[in-house]
């Protein structure tokens, strides 16, 4: 098995030599996630004969020589909120059960492009409404360093199976730090790309101001190699930049000597566990000693990030699920009568209960002789959340500072207590307000065990710059290469 | 009591653009139901609009027909609301920066011009078509998406009409302007252009206005007046017996005539608006707006302006010329060859316009040219044709397109005006009606005509009429 614990680089390397063959990989992969994830949970949708068929059909070109993708034969799981033609896609609700998108997401179309071998969908929060993958309508997903711990989320299932030696790399996606805190909570790498960088066409939207999708991985290089296949200009998401993807591992072992980086005290405050701030203590002295320059920043709204969070991405819910209706596809309430009841009725039996709260929340932040005082209000300390970053930004190449505040809770801990859970996402969700990219990766572990994530942030569009800095910090410890007891 | 009718007008008209304004599905009409889709338009999960250029560039041409400012900052606002027909459950459409604002339109009723202005011009998706089943006891429904996402755009008046007859008059021109525009096929009953009407009373002299009543189902021009008329004197009834009028939607049920409850004002939709994330804000470019400036047309009544000045039309003449774009070209086409405009007018009105009736023709797919016609007047005016042949001769041209002088060459209908040949036949009718000389000899009046007649008959209807006329009197008096 030690075959399934090596990076995907590695493996792709092994592939194009043929020393592996991916047909082999896959069978090895499916093997192991036959005997794990009874346990982890982290698959909601396996997709093995198609998957054996790609494999087969790699193998067949590398053996004639025939041109390969970037991802050859590189085993990958899906968020299962990101369309996948021909593949269940359930947004882990059982409002879209039996729902099988017509159609490919563009960054699925890109991985297909790239020969890479989508293995499954992962498990999430409902309609990536979370911080632990609880509120999937399927299953619990278990962290795979503690398994009465949550993983966290919403990207729960993405980060557990790609910590788990499960998945080579994993697609999970980002509202307000659903990659990143998950990744962190999991031992893993996970980026938020800035948003516009990757195209969401095909992610079922929940804040479709926020939303991005973004790499989870085993190290910083996968990241990079995978952003460079996921990014760049699609014509059907408008909000997508037309901006050229580099090479993001081109000068990704540049080193840190001279950039100067950026602590917010804001990210120090209260709640932050012992464990966690020794951790990335620590990781700021290894940064020092690599030659880069430590300043202090202040980014003074960080107090209402959340808040401003909970509005916009409530309100953009609200409309962005009000599609699921019963008419036209997923889950319809029985014995209706009249268009009302199937409406009201289908969607009470096919939300789960902290969707059908957050639409209510988001409804009411619209709703005629509130909207000023919520959600205008909101999107103009929004914009002083923005601004606040680029201010620091002047000043500093980056700022680094915890992902989550605590290392990964007991499942149920936070389940009935929403305001505790949405505390778990202070350091993420500001990065979501401004749209700039973050990463967060390996840094340490705490009393317990459990992996502990250090988070770097970049201005807009400086995934590259972002890359590296993580980069440096990972050649020089081996957090990354832990790997949970199973 | 005597009360004064305030009527404000909201009109949709489907844009003619080839695919819809947020995917690229074809938006011809008439398709099998559920044809023209994918899985943007029918909101699927995942998927994003795009902005359809063309329909946006549309919407410029009739704010800018309508004189309005162009808001240079301009985005979409998803407005909510649950309908099966609609299948986001949110509308894609623009509230708080509209495309275009606090323009104005002209309309003429009774030779008097009335500026109405325009509140705003903005542009929102169609939505689908709901279908019921025709079988008793059905307890279905059945939605058609062909049509949803096509680009609407909605013109909304200020309340500045008065009565039915500036509504009416305001209906048409906004028709015709779109028409000119070229921007909309404003085909009623397909749907491509809707009105609905706001009504409220208030007493003559009054300066505040009444509680509006929306009017909706308005399914044509027709109903648009009608339900006008009785909205005024249902409201105006409850004046009369000192009731409120409530501020409601009311539907129009065009079998009884009737406007009956939608609404009621607390039970009014909260469309919960906000700005279209998925769309960047659009910042309009000077630049272009003063291209499609260039591209706009001579509207209708400047037209009709000009032809009354310029040709010395009556003003009616000139109405029935700009009713119809392609026939105001027409006749413009028609005087550069040969400037004869009243003529070409009344053949345009008269004749053109009765082959197009009785034939069912459609207008802009005529077979006659312009140049064809002129020549014809031209031969008419030399005297190769009389009226009467070129009256036929016309019905040829718009039968086959072929041009005048090959028509009459092949049915070898040019006058006969050659005196001799004339002669010749005027002696021939005389011998053969002897009776009809004694008649005109006794002074019956009629036995001329008779005898013109008889020529006509002899040469086919080809002879100069004048000529024979002139002949025959000299011949009889002789
Ligand atoms: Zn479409």
């Amino acid at each position: 098995m030690k075959l399934l614990s090596f990076t995907a680089l590695q493996i792709k390397r092994k592939i194009l030599s043929r020393e592996v063959l991916t047909a082999d990989l896959i069978k090895n992969l499916f093997e192991r996630i036959y005997k794990v994830d009874p346990v982890i949970q982290s698959f909601l949708t396996l997709n093995e004969d198609d998957a054996i068929n790609k494999a087969e059909e790699i193998d067949k070109k590398i053996a004639n020589n025939e041109n390969v993708g970037l991802l050859a034969g590189i085993p990958i799981a899906i968020k299962d909120n990101i369309c996948t033609k021909d593949l269940t896609t359930t947004c882990a609700s059982k409002i879209l059960r039996s729902f099988t998108p017509p159609y490919n997401a563009f960054v699925i179309k890109r991985l297909l492009e790239e020969d890479s071998i989508i293995i499954g969908k992962t498990n999430l929060d409902e309609f990536a409404m979370g911080s632990s993958t609880e509120n999937s309508s399927y299953k619990i997903t278990r962290n795979p360093y503690n398994l009465n711990c949550v993983p966290g989320g919403s990207s729960g299932g993405s980060t557990a199976a790609v910590s788990a030696d499960l998945a080579f790399m994993a697609l999970g996606s980002e509202t307000g730090g659903s990659i990143r805190q998950p990744a962190a909570l999991c031992g893993v790498v996970g980026l938020k790309p800035t948003y516009g960088r990757v195209s969401r066409y095909g992610l079922v939207a929940f804040g479709s101001s926020l939303d991005q999708i973004g790499p989870v991985t085993k190290d910083v290089s996968d990241a990079a190699l995978l952003l460079r296949v996921i990014a760049g200009r699609d014509k059907r998401d408008s909000t997508c930049a037309d901006i050229a993807v580099p090479d993001y591992l081109k000068d990704i072992d540049d080193g840190v000597k001279d950039i100067k980086i950026g602590i917010p005290a804001e990210y120090f405050g209260e709640g932050l566990e012992d464990d966690v701030r020794a951790a990335v203590d620590n990781s700021l002295k290894i940064y020092e000693k690599l030659g880069a320059k430590i300043v202090d920043v202040s980014l003074p709204h960080t107090e209402y990030a959340v808040a401003v969070y909970y509005i916009v991405a409530n309100a953009e819910a609200s409309s962005n699920l009000s599609r699921f209706d019963g008419v036209r596809y997923g889950f319809r309430a029985n014995d209706i009568k009249g268009i009302d009841e199937m409406y009201c009725r289908s969607r009470s039996e096919g939300f789960g209960k902290e969707v059908k709260r957050r639409i209510m929340l988001g409804n009411y932040a619209l709703s005629s002789g509130y909207y000023d005082a919520y959600y205008l209000k909101a999107s103009k300390v929004r914009n002083l959340i923005k601004k606040d970053f680029d201010a620091v930004f002047e000043k500093v190449d980056c700022i680094v500072c915890p992902t989550s505040p605590v290392p990964a809770f007991k499942i149920g801990d936070r389940f009935e207590k929403p305001l505790e859970m949405y505390l778990s996402d202070i350091y993420t969700i500001p990065a979501n307000l401004s749209g700039i990219p973050g990463i967060s990766i390996p840094c340490g572990f705490s009393k317990e065990g459990l992996p502990i994530g250090l988070q770097i942030l970049t201005n807009r569009f400086e995934e590259a710059k972002m890359l590296q800095i993580a980069y440096a910090f990972e050649r020089e410890t081996d957090f990354h290469m832990k790997k949970p007891k199973l | 009591m005597d009360y004064e009718v305030v009527i404000g007008l909201e009109t949709h008209a489907e844009l003619s653009t080839e695919s819809k304004l947020f995917c690229g599905c074809s938006t011809k009409f008439g398709a099998e139901p559920n044809t023209q889709v994918c899985p943007v338009c029918l909101g699927m999960p995942g998927v994003l609009p795009v902005v359809n250029k063309k329909a946006f560039e549309y919407a410029l041409k009739a704010a800018l027909a309508l004189n309005c400012t162009i808001n240079q900052h301009t985005n979409f606002d998803r407005k909510s609301y649950y309908y099966p027909d609609l299948p986001k459950n949110y509308q894609i459409s623009q509230n708080y920066y509209n495309l275009g604002v606090d323009g104005y339109m002209n309309i003429e009723v009774n030779d008097v011009m009335k500026k109405i202005r325009i509140h705003n011009v903005h542009l929102e998706e169609e939505a689908g078509k709901l279908i019921h089943p025709d079988e008793a006891g059905a307890d279905y429904s059945l939605v058609d998406f062909n049509r949803a996402g096509v680009p609407l755009l909605e013109i909304v008046s200020y309340p500045d009409m008065r009565n039915a007859a500036e509504v009416e008059n305001y209906m048409y021109t906004l028709r015709k302007i779109l028409l000119y525009t070229d921007i909309s096929d404003c085909k009623m009953q397909e749907g491509s252009l809707r009105f609905e009407a706001s009504i409220s009373l208030r007493k003559d002299g009054e300066q505040k206005l009444g509680n509006r009543v929306e009017m909706k189902n308005l399914n044509s021009m027709k109903s648009v007046l009608k339900a006008i008329e009785y909205e005024t004197s249902r409201q105006s009834e409850l004046l009369d017996r000192g009731e409120k009028i409530e501020r409601e939607t009311r539907l129009w049920d065009e079998i009884r005539e009737k406007s009956v409850r939608m609404r009621s004002k607390e039970e009014a939709q909260d469309y919960r608006y906000f700005p279209e994330p998925d769309l960047l804000p659009f910042v309009i470019d000077e630049k272009w707006v003063c291209s499609i400036k260039e591209t706009l047309p001579e509207l209708p009544l400047e037209k009709k302006q000009r032809f009354v000045e310029s040709f010395q039309l009556s003003d009616y003449d000139a109405g029935l010329l700009i009713e119809d774009k392609i026939l105001a070209d027409f006749f413009e086409e028609c005087v550069k060859e040969v400037n004869f405009p009243k003529v070409f007018c009344n053949w345009i009105i008269n004749d053109l316009l009765r082959e197009v009736k009785e034939k069912k023709l459609d207008i802009a797919l005529l077979k006659i040219k312009p140049a064809q016609l002129a020549a014809l007047v031209v031969m008419i005016n030399k005297g190769i044709i009389s009226n009467t042949i070129a009256k036929d001769v016309f019905s040829e041209m718009i039968n086959t397109g072929k041009e005048p002088k090959t028509i009459v060459e092949e049915k070898k209908l040019v006058q006969i005006s050659d005196e001799g040949l004339i002669d010749e036949i005027l002696d021939k009718v005389i011998a053969s009606n002897p009776n009809a000389i004694e008649d005109y000899k006794k002074g019956k009046k009629n036995a001329l005509a008779f005898l013109m007649g008889q020529v006509m008959k002899e040469t086919k209807g080809k002879a100069n009429p004048k000529l024979v006329n002139e002949l025959l009197k000299n011949k009889l008096d002789s």
